[in-house]
């Protein structure tokens, strides 16, 4: 009735728009920009178009999937572009020994750089980001000395198909990164490793005091991540049917982060939203197709995705509580 | 010392005067090794590379060296003002390629112009990023990631999406990049000038003092009344404007704007950085130790391409390896430090 | 002439009223005692004061004048200064620097002198007894001597009040001595000093007037040497007599002070840890409720936190169920089926942002799973148990937990130690900051589940809690234990006694 209970209300109005616009926004946007593009993008619908879009997107879904678990924790994992360089230089190295010892070595290279991470972060206590620079300077530097600087060609068929095969009517690409979602989403909801790594992130010390095993928790989830960024560089590699060390999953943290906050996952820890990750990978790739559509250079869709990224950590960022 | 109040007994007072002063021997021996370490590394690594390497001696390798050194020096010389503040500035690589770019076009109007324009570009870039972390509390990595971004298009939009390369128009500024004084380059000298003022700036002034504080403790230092926020902007402006500046002494140096250099130019300046010494949670470190850390690289890239057959990817291999160690090191230097 | 006035100050935080018309006054050369436990609003009362936080009714006076400080730094340069518990200077910067930060000396180049700088901080800080090399890191000097430097940065900017939070927690007993020369000297040159500390000793021998604080309200001010110690002690922790009438003073079963057999659940012995723990021992039989009581900083929350195994301990045995716990950490002490609450409810205990029913389950989840996979039907089932065990009000189990009240919170904590099947549990201050109603419930709880077998060690800061809530209690004091209290006869005034006696240590332990 008076004034103040008006802008009581109002208020609270405002701080449910503040808290539904990083979960939902995402949401939204992607809706908008679909009907934009079906009315004023021409071949849009088109299932070539589609079905490029979703090739493109794939890797990055598979190593934002990673990044959202760390980021969960309250973490971040700088490493994983040079992952993904680690992963796809040795696949051409052990190809020799058939596709799945090749496949296999290059998810070792994870598994490893994974250990180095979570050991430095969960048992030395550094800061994430301190943590994983070591690995993102010195990883592609390694691969680059693997691969002998050099492109390689990859002619493996089994290789080949996983990269640019069908399954269904569909890419396997878009199956692999399709399942890795189910599954993450799944551990996450589901299992006591899901459960625990939300705890953790959401408040350290009180996980530590209920007994949760801290360290065991956070060592995996690095290594999880780690290891889906090497299941992505070795895609990479059989879609281009190439290795290059020297661009495979060039500032693929940047994408990963992004499609991670923009989904509304908040950088604070606590909270891992899967289907919100996939979604704001989906609305960066979806932002830059359609500005390429529209005969924009990649150096606007480049500051464009800039001004995207640094607008949703703003809207999610933490508000300073006393 | 005491106010003589009560009668002490001897031996209390005496085991804790030994406390102290072990304590404080054990402050300065972990205290040299955190500042000193790169600089013995750097010593060692030289002599190594003189004995084994003939070439390695000559007059001639070693302006090479300080010629091919002073664009990182710059970058790293603001990074250090960065991290010491608890910060991190990713944008620098992408700055560096812009400040050249634009730094080629600009040539066109003149040396005066060549000069100012990738300092005025990339130091409004740096402000963009300080206003961000100091006034709205983003991390500063993921802003200053979207600003690489934010920097690589702007680059790509000057640039014709990469295509044009632009020349150096301007004589003066191309000798400036080329010539040199006693056969080592005008760029060292201007470098060694830029660093001298930045070490007064870092340990003589106020401003220096502000920019430790805050990375020690922001909380403690803004109870202190040091103007955290404004400290904070300035720095990123003086990384930005470093990095341009870099970029231009680079095109200079190669007549041309070049467009695909400059990728994981960030990385190598942290790493410099840090293995020099600074910690990478702020609060510490010192510029004498970034040149020790930077010269460090620099003779390793130097050793490996005198080897010849050996891959140049070594050197991040080698920096990556070094960080860690370095960072795993201070972590329990710091520990040690502590407990006394 | 007042210096500072302090009129009738109110603050209230959502559900609390922190501050509830308290007012007192700081003369000039006075060393004024503000004492009270946690959560009597010390602290916001000298946030108040220090600009932090902002009156939300009553007046501040300084030198006769009505003032309002909107900023800590505000309240420094009218000539306020405050010496935090954890020193808040700059540990990696060196002592000199730390000293004159922001102020520091300029040469005619307007460089910084850094010589003079450190002959001057030498100069200035001899008299506070700091003798080592100015040069050095603050963070490596012992923390005494921090505080020094930050107290004599204090008083190098013109204070005229200076605010000393628990100044001698962490000073050895001749840095004492220092610290009161340095007090003395302050009080002789007309700066009012508000001193926060428990140890009464301390408060006796330097403190001109007192103000005691209880649960927001002004309790008592006055001049100090007019109140005896244990009239003091009982101000802080017991309870005004019309009060008791008002509410009932526990809701802790009166005749409950039967003896209880066999061997103890839980065993500590010898437990040391540097500075805060020095050979404490004792145990705990099944159904027993043990007591420890102390003032603020006597060791309680440390002790119970290294038996729960989150404090480091440097020597000490804990064995459970006759069981000598082998690896000393959270993860062992919670198999060992050792629960702790810990004091602070949101910074170590619940997980906000997770719902009541997550918090409930967390450390059970291995049990509420089959090979990793976690079962949504068998955690409800313990969630609906405790949920209606502990009457926890929530719209449903997936509310989140932040967004309940401080009661329900509590409630939540306690049904996830519960669930965890304890044979100890390890409370500390498990009604404070709650509601009445709450607190009644919590307090049949804990009666409830000493009955059904558990061994129960209390942490609390209100006397009457103690006394009626435990068997026996342990008195700490200083980190070792000065007292043990059984048997049925015991009351109040015995307790505030043993916590109000004079320390003998002065004279033994040096």
């Amino acid at each position: 009735m008076s004034s103040e209970a008006l802008t009581a209300r109002a208020g609270i109005d405002m701080a449910r728009v503040r808290a539904w616009l990083p979960a939902y926004g995402v949401y939204v946007a992607i809706v908008l920009l679909v009907l934009y593009n079906i009315f004023f993008t021409p071949y849009f619908l088109t299932w070539s178009n589609l079905r490029i879009q979703l090739i493109q997107v794939a890797p990055i879904v598979i190593v934002a999937l990673g990044m959202a678990l760390v980021i969960g924790t309250e973490g971040i994992d700088l490493s994983v572009g040079s992952v993904m360089a680690l992963a796809a230089s040795l696949i051409p190295l052990y190809l020799g020994y058939g596709v799945v010892g090749a496949i296999l070595v290059s998810l070792l290279a994870g598994l490893g750089v994974g250990l180095v991470n979570g050991t430095l972060v969960a048992r030395v206590g550094l800061q994430p980001i301190v943590a994983t620079l070591a690995l993102f300077v010195g990883g592609r530097g390694l691969a680059l000395v693997i691969s002998g600087g050099q492109l390689k060609d990859v002619r493996n068929d089994n290789l080949i198909f996983l990269g640019s095969g069908d399954l269904f009517g569909l890419p396997v690409l878009v199956w692999i990164a399709a399942v890795l979602v189910l599954i993450v989403a799944f551990v996450v909801r589901r299992t006591v490793f899901g459960r625990r790594l939300l705890a953790i992130g959401g408040n350290r010390a009180s996980a530590e005091l209920a007994g949760l095993p801290v360290q065991r928790v956070l060592i995996a989830v690095y290594v999880t991540c780690s290891v889906l960024a090497s299941i992505a560089g070795l895609l990479a590699v059989a879609r281009i049917q190439s290795s290059d060390a020297s661009a495979v999953g060039l500032l693929i943290e940047l994408s990963a982060i992004t499609a991670v906050v923009v989904g509304g996952t908040p950088l604070t820890g606590g909270r891992v939203r899967v289907l919100g990750t996939v979604a704001g990978a989906l609305l960066m790739q979806l932002v830059v197709a359609t500005m390429i559509k529209h005969n924009l250079q990649p150096s606007t869709t480049e500051m464009v995705q800039a001004v995207i990224i640094l607008i949703a950590v703003y809207v999610a960022r933490e508000r300073k509580t006393r | 010392m005491t106010q003589g109040v009560v009668a002490e007994p001897e031996v209390p007072g005496k085991i804790v005067a030994d406390e102290t002063r072990r304590a404080e021997r054990t402050d300065r021996i972990v205290g040299h090794v955190q500042r000193q370490g790169a600089l013995a590394v750097l010593l060692a690594v030289v002599i190594i590379a003189a004995a084994v390497f003939p070439n390695f001696r000559s007059y001639a390798n070693t302006a090479t060296i300080l010629v091919a050194a002073a664009p990182p020096m710059l970058i790293a010389l603001g990074m250090t003002f960065v991290i010491i503040t608890g910060g991190i500035d990713l944008s620098v690589g992408s700055q560096f390629v812009l400040g050249g770019v634009v730094a080629a076009y600009a040539s066109r109007w003149g040396l005066i112009a060549a000069l100012l324009a990738p300092l005025l570009i990339c130091g409004a870039i740096g402000l963009l990023n300080g206003v961000l972390i100091a006034h709205t509390r983003m991390a500063p990595f993921i802003v200053t990631l979207a600003a690489l971004l934010g920097a690589r298009g702007l680059m790509r939009a000057l640039s014709s999406e990469g295509s044009t390369t632009y020349l150096v128009r301007s004589d003066a500024f191309h000798r400036l990049g080329s010539g040199s004084f006693l056969r080592i380059g005008y760029p060292v000298w201007l470098v060694a000038v830029l660093v001298l003022i930045g070490i007064v700036v870092l340990s003589r002034t106020r401003f220096g003092h502000a920019v430790y504080a805050i990375g020690g403790s922001e909380d403690a230092a803004s109870l202190m009344g040091v103007a955290v926020r404004r400290t904070k902007v300035w720095v990123y402006v003086m990384s930005g404007v470093l990095a341009g500046l870099a970029g231009a002494i680079n095109a200079a140096k190669l007549g041309s704007g070049v467009t695909v250099l400059g990728t994981g130019m960030e990385l190598d300046a942290i790493a410099a950085v840090v293995i020099g010494g600074t910690l990478l949670t702020g609060g510490a470190g010192t510029i004498a130790g970034t040149i020790a850390g930077v010269l460090l690289l620099g003779v390793i890239q130097n050793m490996i391409n005198q080897v010849g057959n050996l891959n140049s990817s070594y050197q991040q291999v080698i920096s990556g390896a070094f960080l860690a160690v370095v960072v795993v090191a201070q972590t329990y230097l710091g520990k040690l430090r502590r407990v006394t | 002439m007042a210096l500072l006035e302090v009129v009738n100050v109110s603050k209230v935080f959502p559900g609390v009223r922190a501050l509830d018309d308290v007012s007192f006054t700081l003369q000039p050369g006075e060393v004024h005692a503000l004492v009270g436990e946690n959560g009597a609003g010390k602290s916001t009362l000298i946030k108040v004061l220090t600009g932090v936080y902002q009156p939300d009714g009553g007046e501040l006076r300084y030198c006769d004048e009505p003032v309002s400080f909107a900023t800590p730094m505000d309240a420094q340069r009218s000539g306020i200064s405050t010496i935090y518990q954890e020193v808040n200077l700059v540990p990696l910067m060196s002592v000199a620097h730390n000293l004159f930060l922001g102020r520091e000396p300029r040469n005619r180049f307007g460089l910084l002198d850094e010589n003079r700088m450190n002959r001057e901080a030498a100069e200035i800080l001899g008299p506070y007894g700091v003798t080592t090399d100015v040069r050095r890191q603050l963070g490596t000097l012992a923390l005494g001597a921090q505080q020094m430097v930050a107290l004599a940065r204090a008083v190098m900017i013109d204070a005229r009040v200076v605010i000393m939070d628990e100044p001698t927690s962490s000073l050895e007993p001749r840095e004492v001595e220092t610290l009161f020369g340095v007090i003395r000297d302050l009080h002789a040159r007309g700066i009012g000093i508000i001193y926060v500390s428990h140890r009464l000793d301390e408060l006796y021998q330097i403190c001109d007037a007192v103000t005691i604080l209880r649960d927001g309200r002004l309790v008592h001010t006055g001049q100090l040497a007019e109140l005896e110690r244990l009239r003091l002690v009982s101000l802080m922790l017991g309870r005004d007599a019309s009060q008791v009438r008002k509410e009932g003073a526990t809701a802790f079963e009166a005749d409950q002070h039967e003896g209880t057999g066999g061997a103890p659940v839980l065993r500590a012995t010898n437990l040391r840890s540097r500075h805060k723990l020095h050979d404490i021992s004792f145990d705990v039989k099944p159904g027993e409720v043990v007591g420890l009581g102390g003032l603020l900083g006597a060791g309680r929350s440390e002790t119970i936190k290294a038996v729960g195994g989150a404090y480091p301990l440097d020597g000490g045995e804990i064995e459970v169920d006759g069981r000598h716990l082998k690896r000393h950490s959270t993860v062992q002490a919670v198999k060992a089926g050792i629960a702790i609450q810990p004091e602070d409810r949101k910074a170590e205990g619940i997980v906000a942002g997770l719902s009541v029913r997550e918090n409930i389950a967390l450390a059970v989840l291995p049990r509420m799973a089959r090979m990793g996979l976690v079962s949504d039907a068998k955690i409800d089932e313990i969630v609906d148990v405790y949920m209606k065990r502990l009457r926890i009000k929530a719209s449903s189990p997936h509310q989140a937990v932040g967004d309940l009240s401080g009661g329900n919170q509590q409630k939540v904590l306690l049904a996830r130690l519960l669930a965890t099947q304890p044979k100890v549990l390890l409370l500390d201050e498990p009604t404070r900051g709650i509601d009445v109603g709450a607190k009644v419930e919590v307090q049949t709880l804990i009666d409830e589940l000493a009955a059904e077998g558990l061994g129960v060690v209390l942490v609390s800061s209100d006397a009457e809690e103690l006394i009626e809530g435990a068997h026996r209690v342990v008195v700490l004091r200083d980190g070792v234990v000065v007292g043990m209290l059984t048997g049925a006869e015991v009351t109040t005034e015995d307790l505030l006694a043993t916590i109000a006696a004079a320390a003998p240590e002065d004279k033994d332990e040096q």
